[in-house]
């Protein structure tokens, strides 16, 4: 702004502004653990009802060997729902770029299928599917959809001016493709992944659950399921928050990778004074 | 100065010889069926510095346009260098557009080199051709900035330096330095002008101020909007170099005032 600050007092502000944004949620979350603690102690509440953290976390390490083991079978899940999305998703918007025609035919299939709940789709694909396949494909379902709907929008907001450049110089529709919609795309694009992360694990949980009864997975979401029959109430706590962990962690992992493939040039990614 | 009346008469091959871009009869018409411009009659010779002058809604970004192939005229015909404008060769043109239209996720050096880049030259070539073009708009040390990184005087020369290294024929131009503050507006005309002398390029100049086209061209050609058409053209007159002495001269201000005056008169015939 144009009011003359020392930069030095500057400085020391946004220093200050950044250390409050991790320590703010940070002692959030220390007062519900300890409040946690606490209504658990005095009340005497039992585990199988409503566990302590310091259960959980006992329960945690405890049972890292099931656990550990559930979390990489869910995550593998993930990561390949994932990639399916990512790959079917960013494929799909090219072809509808590319032909119109394609897109009147399967856009409305494609909604279709992102609003019917995949929860109810799910007990269906573990009928005609073999049980890691179905798994992968709900995984797919919920997260293609973001991927597709987004880069779409990347490919059709190109510069119109840019587009003439291209038109002017005789620009083939693979030259225009690569040179200029696939670059004008990717913020979006990259947006699209980073939703699809967090659902491919939502996807993948579901398919768990449901896939729960036929008895042969070994996720994170069958042991929750798996607990809830047997009560064990700490093991769904300590599943859960391994759940929520990956989400963050994947969370993060996408938006490190948007972050780092924008950083030179997207408004998106440059700092608020540039 | 050529009165509206009689300007209807075509302009009679002008001096020089070749003529670079003909427009006969030339009309673009809105979907629904209003005509947005002409009919047009346009000769421009080879080498020649024409400003398109009018206000806004005159159509005259859209006769560019329509030079370019970037649009098809609802009737007429365009011929560049006389061929069909269908026909054209691919380098034929340049064009710079009101904004710098940049690649933002490309460097400078990359944007410069797209046209080259897009009709597959060899590497060696277009990297010399590239750093040709830089140095012509005195960007050689800027080369590998993003555009984000540049101010907007600069991104319009990068955007100049892009039309001219397929060493194009006919420059078109769309209210290149609209948007520029007037220090650094005039400096790109300074710079322009003596591009112009040194390559000889055909340029055709759309600009909606008085003053700019007077002091680039050698013919201003004055056109009214509803529909676009060409109401009065001048031959500026000078026979000294175009430079600041130029611009503040008593010569170049009586060439505006008249100018001026016929931009009026025509907005005046039309809202009459």
């Amino acid at each position: 702004m144009s009011v003359a600050r020392d930069p030095q007092t500057e400085a020391r502000a946004a220093a200050a502004t950044r250390l409050l944004r991790i320590a703010l949620p940070v002692a959030v979350l220390v007062a519900v653990v300890v409040v946690w603690h606490f209504v658990v102690k005095l009340n005497d509440i039992p585990p199988y009802l409503l566990p302590g953290p310091g259960v959980v976390l006992r329960t945690l390490i405890a049972d890292w060997p099931v656990l550990g083991a559930s979390l990489v079978t869910t995550l593998w899940t993930t990561l390949q729902g994932f990639l399916a999305a990512a790959a079917g998703g960013i494929a799909l918007a090219i072809l509808f770029n590319q032909s119109r025609y394609l897109e009147y035919s399967l856009l409305p299939y494609a909604i279709i299928l992102q609003v019917t709940p995949v929860i109810a789709i799910a007990p269906l694909l573990l009928i005609y599917l073999p049980q890691d396949t179905a798994v992968i494909a709900c995984a797919f379902i919920v997260a293609f959809f973001p991927v597709l709907a987004n880069t779409t929008l990347g490919l059709n907001s190109v510069d119109r001016n840019l587009a003439g450049l291209f038109q002017l110089y005789g620009a083939s529709r693979a030259q225009t493709l690569l040179r200029l919609k696939l670059p004008a795309a990717l913020p979006y694009m990259l947006g699209g992944l980073r939703i699809a992360g967090g659902l491919s694990l939502i996807g993948a949980v579901v398919a768990e659950i449901a896939a729960g009864s036929a008895g042969a997975g070994s996720g994170l979401a069958y042991r929750i399921a798996e607990s809830s029959y047997r009560l064990n109430i700490p093991r769904m706590f300590a599943a859960l928050l391994l759940l929520s962990l990956a989400g963050i962690v994947i969370y993060g992992l996408l938006a490190l990778v948007s972050h780092l493939a924008l950083r030179r040039w997207h408004e998106s990614a440059l700092g608020k004074d540039t | 100065m050529v009165d509206i009346a009689a300007q209807t008469a075509i302009d009679p091959a002008p001096p020089g010889g070749a003529v670079a871009v003909r427009l006969r009869g030339v009309t673009k018409c809105y979907r629904q069926g209003v005509r947005a411009l002409g009919p047009l009659d346009l000769d421009v010779a080879a080498g020649e510095f024409v400003a398109l002058l009018g206000p806004s809604g005159c159509g005259k970004s859209t006769a560019l346009r329509l030079i370019a192939g970037l649009a098809k005229p609802s009737s007429g015909t365009v011929e560049l260098n006389a061929h069909p404008a269908a026909r054209r060769g691919e380098h034929a043109i340049g064009f710079v557009f009101q904004e710098p239209t940049l690649m933002p996720w490309a460097s400078v050096r990359g944007n410069v080199a797209l046209p080259l880049r897009l009709a597959k030259a060899p590497r060696a070539e277009i990297a010399a051709r590239v750093d040709d073009a830089l140095t012509r708009v005195g960007l050689r040390d800027a080369a590998e900035a993003l555009p984000r990184e540049l101010s907007g005087g600069m991104k319009m020369r990068v955007s100049l330096a892009r039309a001219l290294v397929t060493d194009p024929d006919i420059l078109l131009m769309d209210e290149p330095f609209a948007a520029l503050d007037e220090i650094t507006r005039f400096r790109l005309n300074n710079d322009l002008l003596t591009l112009w002398r040194e390559l000889r390029k055909t340029v055709i100049f759309v600009t909606h101020s008085v003053f700019e086209s007077v002091y680039l061209s050698q013919r201003v050609i004055v056109m009214t909007p509803k529909p676009g058409r060409i109401a009065a053209e001048f031959h500026v007159a000078s026979d000294e170099p175009r430079d600041e002495a130029f611009r503040t001269s008593v010569g170049y201000a009586a060439q505006c005032r008249e100018v001026s005056a016929a931009l009026a008169r025509a907005s005046s015939t039309e809202a009459a």
